[in-house]
């Protein structure tokens, strides 16, 4: 079997994952509908969703190995091999939590948010591409698979913590806590949204491409691959027949993020819109009932455990492996570098939730909101630090 | 007084809430609280009991949680604050960073750079936090964990009742044979891995108790880190110096006392191209010249003997190695790293000496950068003086001189005289690159380029580290305490006869109380012990709270 074809057969993997969880989301969220099923079918769903959901890991697992060994190396060294790999650990780290505590709730939420995920990776590059010198080492899969695995089980943590939220919180007038909550799912929405905008303007091949001075003062092409609403900068427009940015950015903004966001922003508030319409309330409000018979004190005790399981591999993967592998390959363990520093925020903000822990009043709610912030921050390290603050780890 | 005498007959140090051994209340507060605060086995700590001198003030600040937790989040938010510009080792050093700040990013840069966040990680307030957060963790853990072990050492097995009915996991069973029901429950207890005490009938079964410590394992480890972090100021224990090095040139290695010596035989920079893997010419396409290998092939000497001073040792080769990234080359305990490379350097230009109309050519000389001579004789009457040497020209200053930023020959230039037969007083010329002017007018002799001679530079990171152990060894002791004090809990469960033929049994861990009352379901199952209930669950149950608002170990009230 020639490269080319196993590269194929691993690509072929990655959708048969990825339905295969969208599938299993359908089942699993038949097993918690109460209202017209009855008990058995109840399980009997469930253990069918289980049962998809392991299959679809186990196709993502063949992705993972077929294009190691096609790549000749471990298929992280990428946006989207790193991105891919994330959503595959939280789909593992959902069927340990699943066959401790048999909640198929977890799934209901875990599985869309792997699914977002692995949607977001396939938006990148997604050739198999060589090594620079920098990454031909061991520690490079050694580092990168553990702190994924790691953020993996503390997104868990996010996924308890919406559960428990999206049945405490009360969707009354003026209600904080449900402003924030909507927000939450606001927020993915959008990432929807920017999937939708991505992939429609993809598939019709849309391309825009602008000569421009970039930041440094040096001549530079930057090809957009959706509509361009905001231009770079002085930049001129080479392919014809395509709309004119209405607005050109300064050289200190990266134009092409900025669009890529603004579109985002445009099609994901549209979505949320229409589901606002559809459904006459609050999406969190509408999703409630389904949650209504949550134990409250698992969730919590779920939240807490996968930080405390989460945090050491965390630790391990995005710290001391980071440390060793820059002190081999950069001449020095810490150098400040901004992707350090977020590691560094990351661990500081699960020790301090840990910490708050210690007292009882950081249980139940407020602990569900600390899990949301921690992994909003894991989220800004896998978006915003890897493709708006460059510095030595920047994949873009 | 120092003590409290306990009703049991032990004594307790002051300030102690629950009595080590039988667990009696001896606080007012603990005898009406309807559940007991077991975070620290209601022990003697410190900063609960004394709050009185300057000491005390100081110690209780650092020992609380809240204020440690504060310090953290304040350390967390000053690093993000640093991320917002890159740091000022992360600029391209083509402006000062005064400019750079204010040019690139405008007025915010320009604040950014006032403010001292464009080198915040080594400013004095960064490391002061560091080093509070220090501070507060070893007041932390000390305040609390001499007090726990104390407690855990002193704890009896027959617990007074009073402590017993508090627990939040409780129950009380009437039954006859409480012998036999206490043997399966011996059984089941072994199987589970409990460690059994017995005291006249009554079991006191406990289980990972050394995960108890694991906080304050890392918290040792932590503290071990940051100490390690701090040596490397201490002389002679970290040195980080980048050398350039050219082909063929020997330097003396920094920090080795020109004890060592490298060679730089040769860089070689490799790309990927089409012969390499098939898959990847698709990505080669996408993003251009993909860098493969960067290759330093050194050589390291080492001085041989004593020398006198002034007297140059003979230098023995020590070893050859190619340094690659991620492959440094390693003696003693130095390491040196291929960290940058130049290609093509100017090393040495060569010129051709001809008449301007007959363009026949009176000798041929070369220039070597590194080292200019500055007359070249071609005989019969033609030389070339070399008058001036200006390695990187950037231009004529304000009377008309040609001025050089660096003594590295990016963009020579030369001031030539030339003599002949024909003008014997010499003819001045300047010649650069793309550059041939006759500064005192018109020439009947020029000196036009002959072609150049180029070597690539490495850039060697020499790195001595000696605190690196310590770090390691700190980094080592917080995992092992993190797992520690996460992947186990320490699970404790009373059995108590009481008066009449019936059995309490009560049960406590520092987390996972699902676990624990699982665990509890399974060893009582066969028997005819109830299974106790959870007080808190109930408690929260008559309060007709739908949602847990603060459910947890110690009835709400705020750690201190
Ligand atoms: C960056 C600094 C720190 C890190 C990474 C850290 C890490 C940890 C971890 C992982 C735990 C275990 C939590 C659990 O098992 O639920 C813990 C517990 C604890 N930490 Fe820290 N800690 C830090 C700083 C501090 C500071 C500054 C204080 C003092 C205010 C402190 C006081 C405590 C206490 C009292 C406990 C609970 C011990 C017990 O189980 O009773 N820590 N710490």
């Amino acid at each position: 079997m020639t490269a080319t074809t196993m590269a194929e057969w691993s690509s072929n993997l990655l959708y048969i994952a990825f339905i295969m969880y969208l599938v299993a989301t359908l089942f699993l969220g038949g097993s918690i509908r109460q209202k017209n099923t009855t008990e058995t079918n109840q399980s009997k769903w469930g253990r069918i969703g289980i049962v998809i959901t392991i299959i679809g890991f186990a196709a993502q697992l063949g992705f993972f190995f077929l294009r190691w060994a096609v790549a000749g190396h471990a298929p992280v060294s990428n946006l989207f091999e790193y991105t891919t790999f994330f959503g595959m650990t939280l789909v593992g780290s959902f069927i340990i939590i699943y066959f401790i505590y048999k909640k198929t709730i977890l799934g209901v939420v875990a599985l869309p948010i792997a699914l977002l995920i692995i949607a977001y990776a396939s938006m990148f590059p997604r050739d198999i591409s060589p090594l620079i010198p920098a990454l031909q080492s061991d520690w490079l899969k050694i580092h990168v698979t553990t702190v994924a695995a790691g953020e993996s089980i503390l997104a868990i943590s996010f996924v308890a913590g919406l559960i428990y939220l999206l049945k405490s919180v009360e969707h009354t007038k003026g209600n904080r806590q449900s402003f924030w909550l909507e927000t939450v799912m606001y927020g993915i929405v959008v990432v929807i949204g920017f999937i939708a905008a991505s992939t429609g303007f993809t598939l019709s091949n849309y391309e825009a491409t602008f000569n421009y001075v970039n930041q440094q003062g040096q001549e530079a092409v930057s090809e957009y691959t959706l509509p361009p609403l905001v231009g770079p900068n002085e930049g001129k427009l080479v392919t014809d027949n395509v709309m004119e940015p209405l607005a050109e950015m300064p050289k200190l903004i990266n134009a092409k993020k900025l669009n890529t966001v603004i579109w985002s922003l445009i099609t994901g508030t549209v979505i949320y819109l229409l589901l606002r319409l559809i459904f006459r309330k609050r999406i969190a409000a509408k999703i409630q009932p389904a949650v209504r018979n949550v134990n409250l004190d698992l969730m919590d005790e779920i939240g807490y455990r996968s930080v405390l399981i989460g945090f050491p591999v965390f630790t391990l993967g995005g710290l001391i492996f980071a440390m060793i592998w820059a002190q081999i390959a950069w001449t020095r363990f810490w150098g400040w570098d901004p992707k350090e520093v977020w590691a560094l925020i990351t661990f500081l903000f699960y020790a301090v939730f840990l910490h708050l822990r210690l007292s009882k009043g950081w249980h139940g709610e407020k602990s569900a909101w600390l899990a949301v912030i921690g992994f909003a921050i894991i989220m800004f390290n896998l978006v915003a630090v890897n493709l708006i603050i460059a510095g030595l780890h920047s994949y873009a | 007084m120092k003590e409290i005498k306990c009703e049991c007959g032990h004594v307790n140090p002051v300030g102690t809430v629950l009595c080590e051994s039988c667990g009696r209340a001896l606080t007012s507060k603990a005898k009406e609280e309807k559940l007991h605060d077991m975070r620290y086995e209601g022990s003697a700590r410190r900063s609960q009991t004394y709050n009185k001198s300057i000491i005390d003030k100081v110690w209780n600040f650092f020992s609380s949680v809240k204020v440690g937790v504060w310090l953290i989040v304040i350390t967390l938010i000053a690093s993000a604050v640093g991320t917002i510009f890159p740091q000022k080792q992360y600029i391209p050093s083509v402006l000062p960073p005064d400019q750079y700040y204010e040019e690139v990013y405008g007025f915010a840069g320009e604040l950014y750079y006032t403010l001292g966040f464009h080198d915040l990680y080594s400013s004095w307030w960064y490391l002061l936090l560091i080093a509070s957060i220090g501070v507060s963790l070893v007041i932390c853990s000390l305040d609390r964990v001499i007090p726990l072990h104390r407690a855990l050492k002193t704890q009896r097995v027959s617990r007074h009742e009073s402590f017993l009915k508090r627990q939040r996991v409780y129950g009380m069973t009437d039954v006859t044979n409480i012998d036999d029901n206490l043997e399966k429950i011996k059984k089941k207890l072994k199987e589970k891995k409990y460690k059994i005490r017995e005291e006249n009938g009554n079991i006191l079964a406990e289980r990972n108790r050394f995960s108890r410590w694991g906080p304050y394992v890392n918290h040792v480890g932590l503290i071990i880190f940051l100490i390690g972090g701090m040596l490397r100021f201490v002389p002679g224990m970290y040195i980080d110096e980048t050398i350039w090095i050219r082909e063929g040139e020997k330097k003396a290695v920094p920090g080795t006392k020109d004890e060592y010596y490298i060679e730089n035989k040769e860089f070689t920079l490799e790309n990927y191209d089409n012969k390499d893997k098939e898959v990847f010419q698709q990505s080669i396409e996408r993003v251009g010249t993909i860098a493969k290998n960067y290759q330093s092939d050194v050589v390291l000497y080492k001085e041989s003997g004593k020398t006198l001073p002034g007297e140059k040792a003979d230098l023995k080769m020590e070893k050859e190695d190619s340094i690659k990234v991620n492959h440094p080359l390693k003696f003693e305990n130095f390491a040196v790293y291929q960290t940058s490379y130049k290609l093509n350097e100017f090393k040495s230009m060569s010129f051709t000496f001809d008449n301007k109309e007959t363009e026949k050519t009176f000798g041929e000389f070369t220039v070597d950068l590194f080292d200019p001579k500055d007359k070249f004789d071609f005989g019969n009457g033609y030389s070339i003086e070399l008058m001036g040497y200006y390695p990187n020209f950037t231009g004529f200053d304000k009377n008309g001189e040609p001025i050089s930023d660096k003594p590295v020959p990016d963009n020579p230039a030369f001031l030539f005289k030339m003599f002949s037969p024909e003008k014997p007083e010499g003819e001045i010329s300047f010649v650069g690159i793309r550059k041939n002017l006759e500064p005192l007018g018109e020439n009947e002799f020029k000196v036009s380029f002959a072609g150049v001679e180029t070597r690539d530079v490495s850039a060697l990171t020499v790195h001595k580290d000696l605190t690196l152990w310590i770090i390691a060894l700190g980094g080592a002791i917080f995992m092992i305490g993190v797992v520690q004090g996460a992947y186990w809990h320490h699970r404790r469960i009373w059995f108590r006869r009481s008066g009449d033929g019936s059995l309490i049994v009560a049960g406590h861990t520092n987390k996972g109380w699902f676990g624990l009352k699982n665990e509890l379901k399974g060893i009582l199952e066969g028997t005819d012990i109830r299974m106790p209930e959870d007080q808190q669950e109930e408690q929260k149950e008559k309060q007709g709270v739908r949602r847990n608002k603060d459910d947890g170990d110690n009835n709400g009230r705020m750690e201190q």
